[in-house]
């Protein structure tokens, strides 16, 4: 089978829909990527389509994924013979207060929706955070061992517990960094940085992982060019 | 410097130009780079072993398919992992988005396991609230999901007769892209339950995770392309993470090649300031 045959037919069995699928995707890419020479109306209008296909996408996910099955189906259950469960209103009445805000006569309504979310969030999220990150984190910095696990384990807790002091004091505002507490804050800047160096580092990889998944596509999926 | 040629002032698409070929030349010529396999993915790899076959395992998917480059070969080595070990699955999505891509990864595993819809796995799809779903799961998961991806009841699914909450469940593999994702795992779920808990991120999230590994919260993490394919190459099979592997490497090298350009360029060029000073 001809290269030409396999670009325009794909891989034998593959409907034609996927092929001009494949088509598509790669000419948007195409017209996404223009914009690094420089902007131009293909870019514009790939960006456009995108914003538009994007946010048609999710409201119909949302409704068919969220409102659909947590809200109509549990109040107007039809001929399912399944009970109408009355406690549902409830949120329905809140999210219709959220949509309030597009009327100023009685916009305040939707505070009441945000205060519920907001306080409730709150509620769940702090325990959350203060049983799986505060507790464990501390507890898991005081069980570093400096005398078990030999010499490599005991130098890398003794870097991190350091680290740890360190960066903990550069964020003590209520005394100035002068003196041995500015010697250990600076210390803790240097730690911060290697940080935020580790950070950026994965965040180039990720970046690159998107653009290798893209030209995955593009040379294997479009073009046909990969193994 | 030479008149005429000013590197500082090189057009920016000349590096993109670059950083294109670095990705597409070993994309479309394998360098077949070493790659060592690191301490986190070993310890997910090992946990994953350890579970008893026949067990029920969770594939918690929380992305979209704008992260599919890096995670979606993560959930594939994970079914393909799960499934050549026997043991059950159960999807559960805090995304949206995320049952189907599942479902792409799911249909053609089963098929060459010859695994069956219901018996050994089991997608129950979105669920919406986030971390109250979370935590209606530690109570109850057939009520949290009362119907699977396609709106089959879950009490008429055999594996999910066995499942009431993370008590069944041997091993959770979070697959994540944002919020709610692994740390709503580990806040909500780990440390609430105590259910052993292995991730999947993005590159990009990695870096917020590891201390979970060394408090013992996490029990393995696999970090952007780089963890997938370590992923890949333990389970044996390599796949789309591994084969850019090699392309993520050179662009790597490519990156710090400008960086230490940057810097050499920056400080003659200040030595030149400051003697024509």
């Amino acid at each position: 089978m001809s290269w030409l045959h396999m670009l325009f037919n794909g891989p034998p069995g593959t409907p034609p829909s996927v092929v001009w699928g494949y088509w598509v995707a790669a000419i948007l890419t195409i017209c996404i990527y223009s914009f690094l020479y420089k902007d131009n109306p293909f870019y514009k209008f790939a960006e456009s389509l995108f914003v538009g296909v994007g946010a048609a996408y999710w409201l119909a996910l949302l409704y068919h994924e969220t409102l659909v099955p947590k809200l109509i189906t549990p109040l107007f259950p039809g001929e399912s013979g399944d009970p109408v469960q009355w406690i549902r209103i409830f949120p329905g009445i809140l999210a219709i207060f959220m949509l309030l805000r597009f009327f100023p006569k009685v916009s305040w309504l939707s505070r009441w929706s945000l205060g519920f979310i907001v306080g409730m969030y709150s509620a769940v999220n702090i325990t959350g955070f203060a049983q799986g990150d505060l507790v464990a984190q501390i507890h898991a910095t005081m069980n570093m061992s400096l005398n078990s696990g030999g010499p490599l384990a005991i130098i890398l807790n003794a870097i991190a517990i350091i680290g740890i002091f360190a960066t903990l004091i550069y964020f003590f505002f209520s005394k100035e960094h002068k003196g041995v507490l500015g010697g250990v804050a600076k210390l803790g800047i240097w730690f911060l940085m290697v940080a935020f160096g580790a950070s950026f580092g994965y965040t180039v990889m990720g970046r690159i992982s998107l653009l290798i998944g893209r030209m995955q596509f593009m040379l294997g999926d479009w073009l046909h060019l990969l193994d | 410097m030479a008149k005429g040629f000013d590197i500082r002032n090189i057009d920016r698409r000349f590096i993109f130009v670059l950083v294109l070929a670095a990705v597409v030349w070993p994309l479309l010529h394998p360098l077949k780079l070493p790659m060592d396999v690191s301490p986190p993915v070993q310890v997910l790899y090992d946990a994953i072993e350890a579970v008893p076959e026949g067990s029920i395992v969770m594939l918690a998917a929380d992305y979209s398919p704008d992260t599919m480059p890096e995670l979606q070969p993560m959930a594939e080595t994970f079914i393909r992992h799960a499934f050549r070990r026997d043991l059950r699955i159960v999807v559960a999505c805090l995304w949206p988005a995320s049952p189907p891509l599942v479902e792409q990864a799911l249909g053609p595993l089963a098929e060459e396991f010859g695994k069956e819809y219901g018996t050994d796995y089991v997608n129950l799809g979105y669920m919406a609230g986030g971390i109250v779903t979370l935590l209606g799961m530690g109570a109850s998961i057939p009520e949290t999901f009362p119907a699977d991806y396609g709106g089959t009841p879950v009490d008429e699914i055999p594996l999910m007769v066995e499942v009431e909450n993370f008590d069944d469940i041997a091993f959770v593999m979070e697959i994540s892209a944002g919020t709610p994702g692994t740390r709503e795992w580990v806040q909500q779920v780990q440390s609430r339950f105590r259910v052993t808990l292995g991730s999947g991120t993005t590159a990009v999230g990695a870096p917020n995770f590891y201390p979970y590994i060394q408090s013992g919260q996490l029990t393995g993490l696999l970090g952007g392309l780089k963890g997938a394919a370590e992923y890949e190459l333990l389970v044996g099979v390599p796949g789309d993470a591994t084969s850019g592997m090699d392309a993520q490497s050179v662009v790597h090298a490519l990156i710090v090649f400008f960086i230490i350009l940057g810097n050499i360029v920056y400080f003659i060029s200040r030595r030149s300031e400051k003697k024509s000073a």
